[in-house]
């Protein structure tokens, strides 16, 4: 790894220069959901690269964030309505990512400025996209907070602060732990250099989660042949109910 | 051991399905129901989302029906004739149900309606069987005969078929209703039905009870399995590697379960199948009386 992270920088420090700029290194770019899959750690390391010596003040921040496919959601809430516990209220979310995950160097109120995290929505409530709620619903932002605490309950969504470490304002890396359950799709992997809380550089690449293998196999057929998934799950049924039956029988002889 | 579950998309243990599927095929061996009426809502705590968990679930009720109905063959207690008529109204029930569920889905009630059908029909069911049952333990204490009503308002009703081996006859319209009436609940709540079909069967139709198992899971084959080609094609939620652990551990333990069961008698069974039945009733009802620690769902997708 150490050798790597040399060659990158020495990689980096032939390219021609801009102010500063991101050479970024993955410990892999694809993750495969296979039968056992358990979640993943992911590494995310890299360089900077730069034509002139850094300036000493303010220090320069990293922060990484990963997100999963976007999709509109619904959430709901429940209330007491003649006694029983009920869903009323509903709001629309327009995109959420299925999965994210900031990791900084420092606290994110730090390394960030308010305008520039809303200029590329980078925490998560601005990650988020909601255009509005129903008229008749006051408090839409209870709604988001609830998205937010489910998912980060499920270790969804995260907030690492501190955990990118930097070494000598060059060299940068951290890891994200992907959960157990993860949706198929490109996760957007984005890396921003700050500097007293403006972005002054930024790198963007994807991380491809795919089912593989059996979990391809029968995903792909549950979806363009749904007939014949059926009839395979009923022709399951049928043998597994045959077959128990059949070796108790023995048993019993 | 974790397995990921391709349609579902959660990571799940498991030795923990097939302990489920396993303690749950014992219960369904002993009682002569799929066991569906436990299974699904123990597959939503565990984190399955709901619209799998129903749809998987009567994929699995097939295996252990089948795996049933093949010993009631052996022994003749399957009424063909019967399990027909409840067949044709369970079918037509069970498509009612399934665009009935998508109709909810929609609307976000779906978990809420799960919930009230469970705690409706497992409560009176449960209930009605506990007293019933408990009646009958004490007649065979004091030494009296268990006396059977021949005749009630049902046997007035036209279009009069035979049962042969029920030893029935009476008219097609009570089966078809009682029919329907399981298809729908197959289809909404992931059951097979055999807890409301088989009281239903005794206490309504009048049949014997040694038929009445047999010709429950003989119906509740096909309904579950016209339900989960149903919930296959239009919302794509069977997941076969989660029913594949599931029938493994079902299977084995609805083997061993009925032979526990034959060495029990009628009323102690049925006594046992009504306290847990009212048990997980009460659990449910507590869920939708007591304020839940999160207010807040997720559902995918806008309207």
């Amino acid at each position: 790894m150490r050798a790597f992270l040399g060659a990158l920088v020495f990689w980096a420090s032939c390219l021609p220069a801009v102010a500063e700029e991101i050479v970024l290194g993955l410990s892999s770019d694809t993750v495969s959901i296979n039968t056992n899959f358990d979640g993943s750690e992911i590494l995310i390391f890299g360089a900077v690269k730069r034509d002139a010596p850094f300036p000493a003040e303010p220090p320069m921040e990293v922060i990484v964030t990963v997100a999963g496919p976007s999709e509109a959601k619904t959430i709901r809430r429940k209330e007491k309505k003649f006694g029983i516990w009920v869903n009323t209220d509903s709001v629309e979310i327009d995109s959420a990512p299925s999965f994210y995950a900031i990791s900084t160097s420092t606290a994110l109120g730090l390394s960030l400025s308010d305008t520039q995290d809303i200029r590329h929505r980078i925490s998560i409530p601005r990650a988020i996209r909601s255009v509005g709620a129903p008229a008749q619903i006051t408090n839409s932002e209870t709604f988001t907070d609830a998205l937010i605490r489910i998912k980060t309950k499920s270790d969804q969504y995260q907030l690492n602060e501190g955990t990118v470490s930097v070494d000598d304002q060059t060299l940068f890396r951290t890891s994200i732990a992907l959960p157990a359950a993860l949706t198929e799709g490109d996760y957007k992997t984005r890396i921003f250099l700050t500097r007293g809380g403006e972005v002054v550089a930024q790198y963007e690449t994807s991380i491809y989660v795919r089912k593989v293998g059996m979990e391809r196999w029968l995903f792909t057929l549950s979806r363009e042949q749904s007939f014949v998934y059926g009839l395979l799950s009923l022709a399951i049924a049928i043998l597994a109910g045959w077959g128990a039956s059949a070796v108790f029988g023995l048993f019993r002889r | 051991m974790q397995i990921y579950l391709p349609i579902a998309e959660v990571s799940v243990n498991a030795f923990l399905l097939l302990g489920l599927g396993g303690i749950v095929g014992v219960l369904s061996g002993m009682f002569g129901v799929g066991g569906g009426f436990l299974m699904t809502p123990l597959l939503f705590f565990i984190g399955i989302p709901p619209a799998v968990a129903v749809a998987t679930e009567a994929n699995q009720i097939v295996a252990s029906s089948f795996s049933g109905v093949l010993a009631h063959f052996k022994r003749k207690t399957v009424d063909l004739r019967m399990g027909t008529v409840l067949l044709i109204g369970g079918l037509f029930g069970a498509a009612l149900g399934v665009m009935v569920f998508n109709y909810l889905k929609a609307q976000g009630q779906v978990d809420l309606l799960v919930k009230l059908c469970y705690v409706l029909f497992l409560g009176v069911i449960g209930a009605l069987m506990f007293v019933e049952s408990l009646n009958a333990i004490r007649n065979v204490k004091k030494g009296k005969a268990p006396k059977r009503k021949k005749h009630n308002w049902i046997h007035g009703l036209p279009l009069k078929m035979r049962f042969r081996v029920s030893g029935l006859y009476i008219s097609v319209i009570p089966p078809l209703i009682v029919g329907v009436l399981v298809g729908i609940l197959a289809a909404i709540m992931g059951v097979g039905g055999g807890f409301i079909m088989v009281p239903a069967m005794i206490y309504l139709l009048g049949m014997p009870t040694k038929v009445v198992v047999g010709t429950s899971l003989f119906q509740i084959i096909f309904v579950t399995a016209f339900t989960t080609m149903l919930h296959a094609t239009t919302n794509y939620t069977v997941d076969i590697v989660l029913a594949v652990l599931l029938l493994i551990g079902g299977v084995i333990g609805a083997q061993i379960g009925a032979r526990i069961g034959v060495k029990m008698k009628a009323e102690q069974l049925r006594i046992l199948l009504a306290i847990m039945v009212l048990m997980v009733c009460g659990k449910l009802a507590l869920e939708l009386l007591l304020e839940p620690a999160e207010l807040y769902s997720i559902a995918a997708g806008g309207h």
